[in-house]
């Protein structure tokens, strides 16, 4: 084997890819070419290194030096400098992964990883997810060969039923139930899927897996195969996921290769095969009857349960359907033992859970944390709190499906059955922060467009029901909200909950009724004063001069695309609201901020 | 079936059908074969959903249910850069909706258009899932994140002419 005296890791998730990654790797490969250093400096790209916010992200061991925002133009310094020279370009450095003395902080030790542990992130930013050797080094397919070889059906299965732990994708439903369920069906022919159809918008926690880490996706499956007795695997991942779907294929042909995935796995009986399915963008495929009728190539429609899937799934026969982030902590809990994984996590919640950072957060990006941690550790230990220090408003949890947590929740542990208790829910770990100029209005019915748009027409309750629902918060955010209109929204909430057919429907009132629960005061101000306090609503917005701030400039004047602003010179300036259209071009320019929303 | 589409376009239905052959005996294969007749032909016109009907045997209402269900596949023929901005939650609170306004208004159309020209096709995608950088914009495979309104016109211009 070759030897390496410095391996640069360079991040290729998707973040950083979007930020660059890929001509920093181009750049790093010619600059090494030009010193001659490609045979003592491995490059490896990997998969994401979770700190999105400050990609590209490149590490460079044995040093562990944690450059960030790595641009083309610094790839030349680090490899002179750093690779070169052994002189660490300590200016590049994340700000956070520095000593006061200069030294190098090791990564557990940076605010963002202190309180993470990476369990189904494990191999994520680690390993060349383009290689199976690299999976294998990291005891990849350990876990496949242990259950195989030494374990029978039942006892895998009992073994997972032991550890708690409970399914990912959002409901919590004890996985080794779900294992046992499909067992136990009869069927000449059982199917294993894998729900990778990340619909909730700022969730991103599946495609890291998918990303950084597929082989641990595909032995998973391979083990729930022999487990249930099934020999066809399919997973179903979103079309807008390209890096995910190249890196997938690339895996199973390489488990192919090596003969763990195919006929006579580790020289067994076992035969198993996994194959892609693509999604063509309908968020009501993550539901899983939906996914099963669109993995067969029909309209993503829900049915009524039951028939379970575990019974009747794919094409009328018994299937097992587990989320991603469920797979890829299947092979760490059967080499580990269900002792170790019932030892993390609360009373009801095993384990961790990874959760996607993003809105008003500084470190945006991927985290994960044993359950029971609390919202105040995620945004502001290890989130790096909001960016200006502006004050926290509410967490968003669940996407579509959740709701809005306020400041007085911040200190409630997190796991399943909290986050239900607070009128939220876990869904699949989008962890959206918002502060004060983010209307929760406004943020309702932003979830309500997106269900509306993404409703299958199926069942009328999900089909008129949130269409009304919508239509009444429009209405409320274009300032012609009417009194009464709060306690139609509740009730029609309930009755939705209650009545739709499936999951998307069942939890589409939940942001409208969180945001009701928490911020009443906010829709009655839309509702009687006409008035948005965020200042978000355009059409309840008024962008006023305030006179003894105001030192009569004209800059606003000439900024006015409508000229709604008048005023003599060294006088206060006025806006005429009849003609303002409430482009905010003025409040930009004012060098006095005297010019507000309201 | 109207014999013209099929005569202009012999080539790419006999590539069609080779796709065809390829994909008709594995379980379910609807959508692998519509996802990549879209990538053949661009979109999904009535005339090449005909052509899948009869292949498979099955209705064209099935195949017209499908088509019509999923957003990504798309009847009408696209522009030469589809600009997809991510409206996810991410990308909405930190204004995505200015972005999108503002691409609105220096193309001259509205979401879910394409330019008389069919150069651009404007689109609010659901969530990219690049929540690190949001706002997000995506035109075709390029990515361009961190956006403010006044980005815009530099970015448009790029393509413009190309």
């Amino acid at each position: 084997m070759e030897f390496y005296r410095s391996h640069v890791l360079i991040c290729g998730g998707t973040g950083c890819h979007s930020s660059g990654s890929g001509e920093v790797m181009e750049t790093f490969k010619s600059e090494l070419a030009k010193h001659n250093l490609e045979n003592e400096i491995k490059l490896v790209q990997t998969g994401c290194f979770g700190l999105c916010a400050v990609g590209p992200v490149v590490i460079v061991y044995p040093e562990g030096a944690f450059y960030s925002r790595v641009k083309d133009e610094d790839v030349s310094r680090i490899v002179t400098e750093h690779l070169l020279k052994g002189r660490i370009v300590t200016d590049l450095l994340y700000h956070d992964s520095v000593h006061e003395d200069e030294a190098i902080k090791s990564l557990n030790e940076v605010e963002f990883y202190k309180k993470q542990m990476r369990l189904a992130l494990r191999n994520c930013g680690v390993i060349d997810p383009e290689k199976i050797e690299e999976y294998i080094a990291f005891d990849g397919y350990k876990a496949l060969g242990k259950v195989l070889l030494e374990m029978t059906p039942e006892e895998t299965i009992n073994l997972i039923k032991a550890s708690g732990l409970r399914g990912r994708g959002g409901a919590g439903f004890p996985a080794g139930l779900k294992w046992e369920f499909t067992a136990k069906a009869q069927g000449d022919k059982k199917y294993v899927c894998c729900n990778a159809d990340e619909g909730d918008p700022g969730a991103f926690m599946d495609r890291s897996i998918l990303e950084g880490d597929p082989h641990s996706v595909l032995e998973a499956m391979t083990i729930a195969g022999y487990a249930v007795g099934a020999d066809q695997g399919y997973i179903y991942v979103r079309a807008e996921y390209p890096i995910a779907v190249k890196r997938l294929t690339i895996a199973i042909a390489q488990a192919r290769e090596a003969g763990l995935l195919g006929r006579n796995i580790f020289g067994t009986d076992f035969s198993f095969d996994i194959e892609l399915r693509l999604g063509a963008g309908a968020f009501v495929c993550g539901e899983e009857t939906a996914l099963m009728a669109s993995i067969e190539g029909m309209r993503g429609e829900p049915r009524p349960r039951p028939p379970f899937p575990a019974v009747k799934g794919v094409f009328g026969k018994p299937t097992l359907l587990n989320n991603v982030e469920t797979y890829a902590n299947i092979p760490p809990i059967l080499l580990n033992g269900p002792e170790w994984f019932q030892s993390i996590g609360t009373e009801k919640s095993k384990g961790t859970k990874v959760f996607a950072l993003g809105g008003k957060i500084n470190n945006t990006g991927l985290v994960e944390v044993p359950m029971g941690t609390t919202l105040r550790e995620i945004i502001y230990e290890i989130g790096g709190g909001i960016p200006d220090n502006k004050e926290f408003k509410a967490a968003q949890t669940g996407g579509p499906s959740g709701g809005c947590i306020p400041a007085q929740h911040l200190d409630t542990p997190i796991d399943y059955d909290s986050l239900t208790q607070i009128g939220s829910m876990m869904g699949s770990g989008g962890l959206i922060v918002m502060d004060n100029e983010n209307c929760m209005v406004d943020i309702a019915r932003f979830f309500l467009d997106f269900t509306v748009d993404e409703s299958c027409g199926k069942c009328p309750p999900c089909r008129i029901g949130t269409k009304r629902m919508l239509e009444i918060l429009e209405r409320i955010t274009q300032g012609k909200g009417e009194e009464g209109d709060i306690e139609k929204l509740q009730e029609l909430g309930r009755s939705i909950k209650s009545s739709a057919l499936c999951g998307l429907g069942q939890t589409a009132p939940n942001p409208v009724l969180s945001t009701i629960q928490y911020f009443r005061e906010e829709y009655e101000a839309h509702i009687r004063d006409k008035r948005c306090p965020a200042g978000v609503c355009q059409a309840l917005l008024q962008i006023i001069i305030q006179a003894e701030l105001c030192k009569g400039c004209g800059l606003c004047i000439k900024a006015c695309p409508v000229d709604a602003i008048s005023g003599e010179r060294r006088s206060p300036h006025v806006i005429d609201q009849s003609k303002c259209i409430k482009c905010g071009a003025c409040l930009e320019k004012c060098p006095f901020k005297a010019i507000v929303k309201g | 079936m109207s014999t013209s589409i099929l005569q202009d376009n012999k080539e790419k239905f006999a590539e069609l059908q080779r796709i065809i052959d390829e994909y008709k005996d594995k379980e379910g294969p609807l959508m692998l074969i519509l996802h990549k007749a879209q990538e053949l032909f661009g979109c999904l016109p009535v005339e090449v959903q005909e052509y899948i009907a009869e292949s498979l045997d099955i209705p064209l209402t099935d195949i017209y249910g499908v088509a019509t269900f999923y957003s990504q596949f798309t009847l009408q023929p696209k522009g030469k850069y589809t600009i997809g901005v991510c409206m996810g939650t991410a990308c909405y609170v930190k204004g995505a909706q200015a972005v999108l306004d503002e691409l609105s208004k220096e193309i001259g159309i509205k979401p879910g258009e394409t330019s008389e020209d069919f150069v651009f096709t404007l689109e609010a995608t659901r969530c990219l899932g690049a929540c690190g950088l949001a706002p997000v914009i995506m035109i075709n495979d390029d990515v361009y994140g961190r956006l403010v309104p006044s980005d815009i016109k530099g970015i448009v211009d790029k393509y413009r002419g190309r």
